[in-house]
């Protein structure tokens, strides 16, 4: 039923140029841009992690998952329930709490999700995705469907002395933008790694990978994991740079959000999910811009990119490529 | 609890297991014989309970509007089916998700255009319009029965369309081996357009005998959508009878959660779901 799909792993010189300058880009950003958009491109960061995030499951296992943002939204929360009404909570051990809360819940879901494959994987995340979304959103004392506040970002002063202030707008987007490089660096290694490789196997033939003698079970396991805690780095850092968290952080339009994403930029090497992430708030903020009925263009948009272009913006470029080696070498 | 609240709840959840099942019925087969995941399904139930809405205001009856509704869904179902869906049998499930999640989309805001974004209630006809006395107190409106006795007799009917009649037949040799079946000179285009509006059918007349109890609101098909996944899930997927037998099974779980234990109640038919995949990850009813 599944046809093959482009996937680029190693990036073309080109593509590894366009990501150096979009790097030296962001980095200026800052002192060109005012602080309403310096805002809105940390946003598409924090998008942008989440969508590396998803891509380790939809791009290189091969996992469709459409609850990816339960994960998400449980970090997020974490901060929100750390963080005292009065004061700051700290930098150094709220994030890696909140992120291993994420991972953990990942693990417990994904003990049951592994075990199910292809169209029950996908119904099976978005079921226990809404799981979760009913437990923040029946409960008052987890905020219920209002959410909650996060008075204060996390402080990340070390006994009494303040490296840097996350208050800060632009300190925020330079720390965001520090995570997103850190994440992509690990990605890619991981993506190189034995791990990586036997994951990268799981996508291409299941079966064959388990008559090797992998525990596919497990592997899948762990990217789920992973994942889920990558992604709850990205609900952190949501939730300190929004002040607020709500059950939709947690909604399956952000899960599939996070799929267009991916789509949109290219499956299975991380560069294309930064790309897409980017392109893909981009296009929400304008088509929010043009009309208040922005959920028609941004449908019709969607489905004009399945149909059209299911490869994303570097799987077309990877198209044309192979379509002109096969001509070349017919040449030859 | 006594008797007679007892058999109040269990009503109800037979009448929520059926108005289910009507939705997850269309979804299994679509799944099942197309092999496509279509999370715009929830979308053909809203579409449903506005049709019931605006045509029972304008015919002044329920029944004509039900008639109506099902035929304008199942003509939108063909057109659907015509214009994006048959392109999209052989399409990884990714490009499935991500176009019925657009389709989501332009539904929605499609719904909100021609009807706004208030909630709207729908009159219950008045022959149905009185309720059964149980004890001094309690009694059992006729209305809810109307609604299980509707999806009854559309669940007996679908049983007889798939496993006694020719058409049935085909569907069924389409669904086992596509390829023989089209060798065999069953025309599989035309049974995939069918088996599609009929799905579109079914949850449309969910949607619209719903409509007077639930009354109609933005969003109503996405709840609606994940539930008849875990009724799919657990029934096993192509499975028809699985999935009448689990979305008796999630009412039964759903409405007495509700009344046993209220603050669990969100939660309870995904604990079921968990369970089951433990011991059946396949479903229950796997073909």
């Amino acid at each position: 039923m599944s046809t093959p799909r482009a996937h680029i792993e190693v990036l073309p010189r080109s593509v590894q140029f366009a990501l150096a300058l979009g790097l030296a880009a962001l980095l200026l950003f800052p002192v060109v841009g005012s602080d309403f958009y310096v805002q809105m491109v940390t946003r598409m960061m924090i998008m942008a992690i989440f969508a590396m995030s998803l891509d380790l499951l939809q791009g290189v296992t091969g996992l469709v998952s459409l609850g990816h943002a339960a994960y998400f939204g449980v970090a997020g929360y974490a901060l929100a329930f750390l963080t005292p009404a009065d004061t700051p909570v700290s930098l150094w051990w709220s994030l890696p709490l909140a992120v291993a809360g994420a991972g953990l819940v990942a693990l417990v879901i994904g003990f049951f999700v592994v075990r199910t494959h292809g169209i029950y994987f996908i119904m099976v995340t978005m079921a226990f995705a809404q799981m979760v979304f009913y437990l923040f959103f029946d409960n008052k004392v987890l905020g219920g469907s209002d959410g909650l506040y996060i008075n204060f970002r996390p402080d990340a002063s070390i006994f009494g002395w303040l490296p840097f202030d996350l208050e800060g707008r632009k300190t925020f987007y330079y720390f965001t933008l520090a995570l997103v490089i850190l994440v992509y660096v690990l990605l890619r290694r991981l993506l190189w790694s034995p791990l990586g490789r036997a994951l990268s196997g799981i996508r291409i033939n299941e079966h064959r990978m388990r008559a090797m003698g992998f525990g596919t079970r497990g592997y899948k396991l762990t990217a789920f994991t992973v994942a889920g805690a990558l992604a709850g780095l990205a609900g952190y850092l949501w939730g300190a740079q929004t002040g607020y968290v709500n059950p939709e952080l947690m909604g399956f339009h952000m899960s599939a959000h996070a799929i267009m994403m991916i789509i949109l930029g290219g499956m299975g090497n991380f560069a294309g999910a930064i790309v897409g992430a980017f392109a893909f708030e981009y296009l929400l903020h304008v088509f929010k811009d043009i009309t208040k009925h922005w959920q028609l263009l941004m449908g019709s948009f969607i489905v004009l990119v399945v149909v059209a272009a299911p490869r994303g913006l570097l799987g077309m470029l990877g198209q044309r490529r192979a379509a002109k080696a096969q001509e070349d070498s017919h040449h030859g | 609890m006594d008797f007679a609240t007892f058999l109040i709840q269990l009503l109800n959840s037979v009448q929520y297991g059926l108005l289910l099942f009507m939705l997850a019925a269309g979804l299994t087969l679509i799944f099942g014989i197309m092999g496509v995941v279509n999370l715009a399904h929830g979308s053909f139930y809203m579409l449903g309970a506005y049709l019931g809405y605006s045509l029972s205001g304008h015919f002044g009856s329920l029944t004509l509007a039900i008639l109506g509704g099902a035929v304008l869904a199942v003509l939108f179902g063909l057109a659907l089916e015509w214009l994006l869906f048959r392109h999209f049998y052989h399409r990884d499930h990714l490009d499935q998700v991500l176009l019925t999640f657009g389709l989501i989309y332009i539904f929605e805001e499609l719904r909100s255009i021609l009807w706004g974004d208030d909630v709207h209630g729908v009159p219950i006809p008045a022959m149905l319009d009185w309720s059964i006395p149980l004890t001094d107190t309690l009694s059992y409106p006729v209305y809810r029965l109307f609604i299980s006795g509707v999806c009854m007799a559309l669940a007996l009917g679908l049983y007889l369309l798939i496993s006694k009649t020719r058409l049935g037949m085909k569907i069924r040799a389409g669904a086992f081996n596509r390829d023989m079946a089209e060798s065999l000179g069953v025309n599989i285009k035309l049974i995939h357009a069918i088996v599609f509006a009929l799905g579109v059918g079914l949850a449309a007349v969910a949607g619209m005998v719903a409509a007077p109890v639930s009354s109609v609101y933005p969003n109503m098909g996405s709840s609606v959508l994940i539930m008849c996944f875990v009724v799919v899930v657990i029934g096993g997927i192509g499975s028809v009878r699985g999935a009448l037998i689990s979305a008796l099974l999630v009412g039964l779980v759903d409405t007495f959660g509700k009344v046993l234990l209220p603050s669990m109640a969100g939660m309870l038919v995904y604990m079921l779901m968990a369970a089951v995949l433990l011991w059946k990850p396949e479903g229950l009813f796997k073909q």
